[in-house]
């Protein structure tokens, strides 16, 4: 101790090292003596030593001895001071803790109510087995304190209970006297017990949480006396309230809606989550579209909040334009990007934007959308050249205009547009065969610009579907095939089968170029879809090309662009959970968080049947949903350049299908065949072939392998 | 709900380590410091490992992340770290690293109050103060149990943002409306989005526990108020009060103003906006942001800017851009700031004005044309030019908006006006109430 000061001044060196920090700390702490009434000297000392706790490793952890002997002096700064050291270090050194628990437990009988709490709140927070068992008795005595301030605190010490050893509370009375109150007068103690008991209920399946109509009524009656975050709670709990009768769930709905003028985006969202749970127990549709009205002003009112909260209300707007598409009947133009949001925000308005174009809006959508595309970050650019692209899909009357403004943006020549509009025009000549061919020409001339292997596959897409009307197409592809080894599996696939479309149609152009490809193919690859696509290829053609031609230039299935739907099962779970972490990811709760516990909406006589529910599809498209999360997925942009072509895979299973029905065979092994090639494609089983394919632009890349490639009927055929 | 509260500074030191549960583990800094902090592929504020999410706001030269496991409720978390900044701000000026530094101990001391069990509690910075202070000096008065009964009945009770025993020799109330308007105009000079966000800041100075009535000419007050016999009230409390406003002074006096949307502070009585529209409610103490609103309709823009932006060739880039304010000559605006881009590749401008000074920011690829006191019904017009310097990789120019900046006195874009502030105390003292208006440019945007 008395060295201390004497090696500060000996070394530099000296003073740096943990130890010479962590005595003189110490030296420091225990100075001052009997002369500072105020123990100044010691305040001083522990301020450093809670500064270092963070800042400078574990390295304050030798000074935890010293702490507990400063717990018991008579000034609350110092206790909580202390107290913050215990709860940092005590699972690291129990032994050492367990010194500090008389002082706690003689603390909770304290006169203040404050020391009582905070001796409360600390001891429960310790994970050391003497603690939680010293707990238990001190907390059913606080549970029933004179203070609410401490019954709060109590409320919460349940639930962390809990968390240290689940069976230990189960067993104990604790979760009953829990309950017991919610009865207590005070508004923020009922809060906090509802927290607590849905904290509970959140961590385990034998628990459940049922609230009736009576306790309902009487929690939503003391919403306005509860602080924002209490009403929050409050709100939360209620989703454990199941209507038995339509009359009531409108009630409940009606004295909830105030609370969607609160100026706490939580409260606000956690609201329009109940009301939204509410209304599939409310019968007359009158009823429902007037509430149905009031969610609106308030998601949009949240966009005028930080960056972070506009995101949640953009992304919960998604989910809800599909639950209850009345609600955002608003004017588009609330969505438009500003020039200075975050890429996250912008990313997620131009979904919105897109899903709520109509034939009467998408002149100013178009307008917006152009501007867009001429902005500096280059992900946004191309999901707005592709969000153009899917208008062109989705709504047929406006296709000519998308076209051209795709070609507007064509012309300046910025590659990645160009290779952004090369796929999507890709997908209208697949959606409108035979109207807008004659811009091939235009998009053509283009051909030098593209180099990412998505964009290089549409136009060769392109050359091969219309090699006949493409004066040079046999140039353009041989341009191609020179680097054929060096091409991804995408642009050898598209490679292939645009070489047998030449070839089926201009025969004498193409004579030269497909054996050699089929050779390359069968050869000289080590992938298997290539190898027996090339092998489907050479035996069709060698055994009957007319057939071939049947095959090869089959009508092609429809494609449309309502991908952003979730399917119903996913919508009706997220939308009782509004507001939460899996709104941003719009993906099934389990799909992220694992242990989250799942949440259906529970039947009751009430319980309205909706729409889908009724005409439950017998498949579905599983297509992940719009959740390009630009975080988890870093490369974004990459992903955004490898989406498949979906379409064309299906086109191809279609072809197969078509042809296996035409042509007599259809064994059983076929049949067989064909279900898993279905399944390659991500459309999860069921008998009839789909009628209906989607442009997605936001398929994950995982499935690469299968998708890839133009139209080709190689899987099937293999033996 | 949260598992914990950590604080960086920019170069991705571990400044604040609190956790709230078991989950949260000190290795946890170490990943977020090198998934989002270090990683400049950043693109979202939430950020979902396994099942830990961090979500982040960035704030001055600190992060402030909040950890959770499972499905949390996004909502919250953000309110709660944008509280967390607030608080900062009230207790230390500024909060950024240099204060988190200089209060260690207050921040964890503040952490450990208004979060239980990662649970946000009373984060009314009025109650806290009560008894979380900076330098420690009322801490005696917590060491005596009735003080602090009444500390812990604030802090749990209904009115849980006033204290009850404030005092003020003289009572005031100060209103401030202060309205950011957007404007969207495209090339062409169509309007493609103007609305309205509006904030009513009050400054309370008011002994007691005064039940405040606020009246504004929202539509649908009014329609209420004209089918029902208190159509008269508003102009009677007027002439009670010393109002600072003359209700000729603004545009909209006569007219009433649709509200799309409300949001309000806590305090406000929420039930009876929503059953007849009156706003009321027992104010904090001192300043407090009363309500947030939105309004879409009859927009009245105070400038109209006309750029004509011709590019010639790829060395020169000329502007002609007119600025015509749009109010009553009485009326001006100060701090008139129009930004006009200029392509990445520009060598030199040369500008003129035929009012303020131009001058040209590389760093911002902007030519800022300031203008200090901009009378009503003026118009002025700035030329400029721009020349380019070659690019081997010649790319087409973004042409980013022009936008501007400006704040303009005792004008409201939205038209809406305070009709009266009724203030009842039991004490029956009578008060004074001012009310000030401003508009400023939220993101007032030109495209050309």
């Amino acid at each position: 101790m008395f060295i201390a000061p004497f090696m500060q001044t000996s070394s530099p060196l000296w003073v740096r090292s943990p130890q010479g920090k962590v005595a003189e700390l110490r030296q420091e702490l225990n100075s001052g003596g009997k002369k500072d009434k105020n123990y100044s000297a010691k305040k001083i000392a522990l301020k450093k030593i809670v500064a270092n706790m963070t800042m400078s490793n574990n390295d304050m952890i030798a000074l935890f001895p010293d702490i507990i002997d400063c717990m018991n002096l008579p000034s609350l700064e110092i206790k909580k001071m202390c107290f913050l050291f215990l709860v940092n270090y005590s699972r690291m050194k129990p032994e050492i803790a367990l010194k500090a628990l008389p002082i706690l437990v003689n603390d909770m009988e304290a006169t203040n109510p404050l020391v009582r709490a905070l001796a409360l709140r600390t001891i429960a927070y310790v994970h050391v087995r003497e603690f939680v068992e010293a707990t238990v008795q001190p907390l059913k005595r606080l549970m029933g304190d004179m203070d609410p301030y401490v019954r709060k605190t109590a409320a919460f010490c349940v639930a962390k209970l809990y968390e240290h050893d689940r069976k230990m509370v189960e067993t104990s009375d604790l979760i009953a006297r829990l309950n017991e109150m919610l009865k207590d007068e005070n508004p923020t103690v009922v809060s906090s017990v509802l927290a607590s008991l849905v904290d509970i209920w959140g961590r385990s399946e034998t628990i459940s949480l049922t609230i009736d109509y009576s306790s309902a009524s009487k929690l939503v009656s003391i919403l306005p006396d509860c602080s924002e975050w209490g009403q929050t709670y409050i709100l939360e709990a209620l989703m454990s309230y199941v209507p038995q009768d339509s009359a009531e769930a409108l009630l409940l709905a009606e004295r909830i809606a105030p609370r969607l003028s609160h100026s706490n985006s939580a409260v606000v969202l956690t609201s329009i989550r109940v009301i939204l749970y509410l209304m599939n127990y409310i019968a007359d549709e009158r009823h429902v579209t007037s509430l149905s009205k009031k969610l609106s002003p308030p998601l949009v009112t949240l966009l005028s909040k930080p960056p972070e909260v506009q995101y949640l209300a953009l992304r919960n707007a998604i989910l809800i334009l599909q639950k209850r598409p009345e609600v955002l009947r608003n004017d588009i133009r609330v969505f438009f990007c500003n020039y200075n949001d975050p890429i996250y925000v912008k990313v997620t308005k131009l979904e919105l934007i897109f899903m709520l174009t109509t034939k009467e809006n998408i002149s100013v959508v178009l307008a917006e959308l152009r501007e867009y595309a001429t902005e500096i970050d280059v992900h946004f650019v191309r999901k707005a050249v592709r969000a153009i692209g899917k208008l062109a899909i989705k709504i047929e009357s406006a296709a000519k205009q998308c076209i051209d403004t795709l070609l507007d943006l064509v012309n300046a020549k910025i590659p990645y547009i160009v290779q952004e509009a090369t796929v999507v025009i890709r997908n209208i000549f697949r959606k409108y065969p035979n109207q807008y061919e004659s811009i091939i020409g235009q998009v053509i001339q283009n051909i030098d610009e593209l180099d990412e292997p998505e964009a290089k596959a549409a136009i060769i897409w392109i050359i091969g579907q219309y090699a006949d009307r493409i004066e040079n197409s046999d140039g353009l592809l041989q341009d191609y095939l020179a680097t054929f080894h060096d091409e991804t599996i995408e642009v050898q696939l598209a490679l292939l089968t645009a070489t047998v479309k030449l070839f089926i149609q201009r025969p004498t152009k193409g004579q030269q170029l497909v054996p050699q490809v089929l050779k390359w193919c069968t050869e000289e690859t080590d992938d298997p879809d290539l190898r027996d696509r090339g092998y489907m290829y050479w035996r069709l053609l060698s055994t009957d090309p007319t057939s071939a031609r049947q095959v090869v230039m089959g009508q092609k299935p429809p494609i449309s662009a309502e991908s952003e739907k979730l399917d119903s099962r996913t919508l009706e779970e997220l939308c009782l959970n509004v507001g939460t972490l899996a709104t941003v990811y719009l993906k099934p709760v389990q799909q992220v968080f694992r242990s989250a516990r799942t949440r259906r909406l529970q039947y009751s006589p009430a319980l309205q049947k909706t729409q889908e529910d009724l005409t439950s599809p017998s498949w579905q498209i599983a297509a992940p949903v719009a959740a390009p999360n630009p975080v988890t997925s870093p490369n974004a942009a990459a992903n955004g350049s490898a989406t498949t072509p979906g379409g064309s895979t299906h086109d191809a299973v279609n072809a197969a299908d078509n042809y296996f029905s035409s042509v007599a065979a259809g064994t059983q092994q076929m049949a067989a065949l064909d279900l898993g090639g279905r399944e390659d494609g991500g459309l999860g089983g069921g008998g009839a072939p789909p009628l209906q394919y989607v442009v997605n632009q936001n398929q994950q890349q995982a499935y690469q392998p299968q998708l890839a490639g133009g139209a080709a009927t190689g899987e099937l055929l293999l033996l | 709900m949260l598992s914990g509260i950590l604080v960086f500074n920019q170069k991705g030191e571990n400044l604040i380590f609190r956790a709230f549960r078991n989950d949260c583990r000190p290795r946890l800094a170490d990943i977020f410091r090198i998934q989002v902090i270090s990683n400049p592929q950043v693109r979202s504020p939430i950020l979902t490992l396994g099942s830990t999410t961090f979500s982040h706001v960035k704030h001055e030269n600190i992060y402030l992340v909040a950890v959770t496991k499972s499905n949390a409720n996004a909502a919250l978390v953000f309110e709660f770290l944008y509280r967390f900044i607030l608080l900062g701000k009230s207790y230390f000026g500024k909060f950024d690293e240099e204060a988190v530094k200089n209060n260690f101990v207050l921040i964890y001391e503040l952490l450990d109050e208004i979060l239980d069990f990662g649970y946000p509690q009373n984060t009314e910075t009025d109650t806290l103060k009560m008894y979380i202070t900076t330098e420690g000096v009322k801490s005696a008065i917590v060491n005596n149990p009735t003080d602090s009964s009444r500390i812990t009945m604030q802090a749990t009770g209904a009115l849980s943002w006033r204290r009850a025993d404030v005092k003020y020799r003289k009572n005031e109330a100060f209103v401030d409306v202060i309205e950011d308007v957007n404007l969207l105009m495209s090339a062409t000079g169509t309007v493609l989005r103007a609305d309205v966000n509006g904030q009513i800041v009050m400054r309370a100075y008011l002994t007691g526990t005064p039940e405040c009535k606020f009246g504004l000419n929202d539509r649908l007050l009014l329609d209420n108020d004209s089918a029902g016999p208190g159509s008269g009230s508003g102009s009677g409390s007027l002439g009670g009060n010393k109002m600072g406003l003359g209700s000729s002074k603004t545009r909209a006096a006569a007219g009433s103003v649709t509200l799309e949307d409300c949001q309000f502070h806590q305090c406000v009585k929420l039930g009876r906006f929503d059953a007849d529209r009156i706003i009321s409610f027992v104010p904090p103490d001192g300043e407090f942001e009363l309500m947030r609103y939105r309004a879409t309709e009859n927009v009245n823009l105070p400038f109209k800017v006309h750029p004509i932006v011709r590019e010639i060739g790829t060395t020169k880039v000329e502007y002609s851009v007119a600025i015509k304010a749009n109010y009553s000559s009485k009326l001006f605006a100060t701090n008139v700031v129009i930004r006009i881009p200029t392509p990445l590749n520009t060598a030199k401008t040369t500008e003129r004005t035929s009012q303020g000074r131009a001058k040209y920011e590389p760093e911002h690829n902007n030519i800022v044309w300031k203008i200090a006191r901009f009378s009503g019904g003026s118009e002025y017009v700035l030329t400029a030019e721009a020349t380019l310097t070659s690019m081997t990789n010649q790319k087409a120019w973004s042409r980013p908006p022009l936008s501007l900046n400006f704040s303009l006195l005792m004008f409201t874009s939205s038209g809406l006006l305070v009709r009266y502030l009724k203030v009842f105390e039991k004490s029956n003292y009578s008060s004074v109430k001012w009310v000030r208006y401003m508009t400023r440019a939220g993101s007032y945007e030109i495209r050309f």
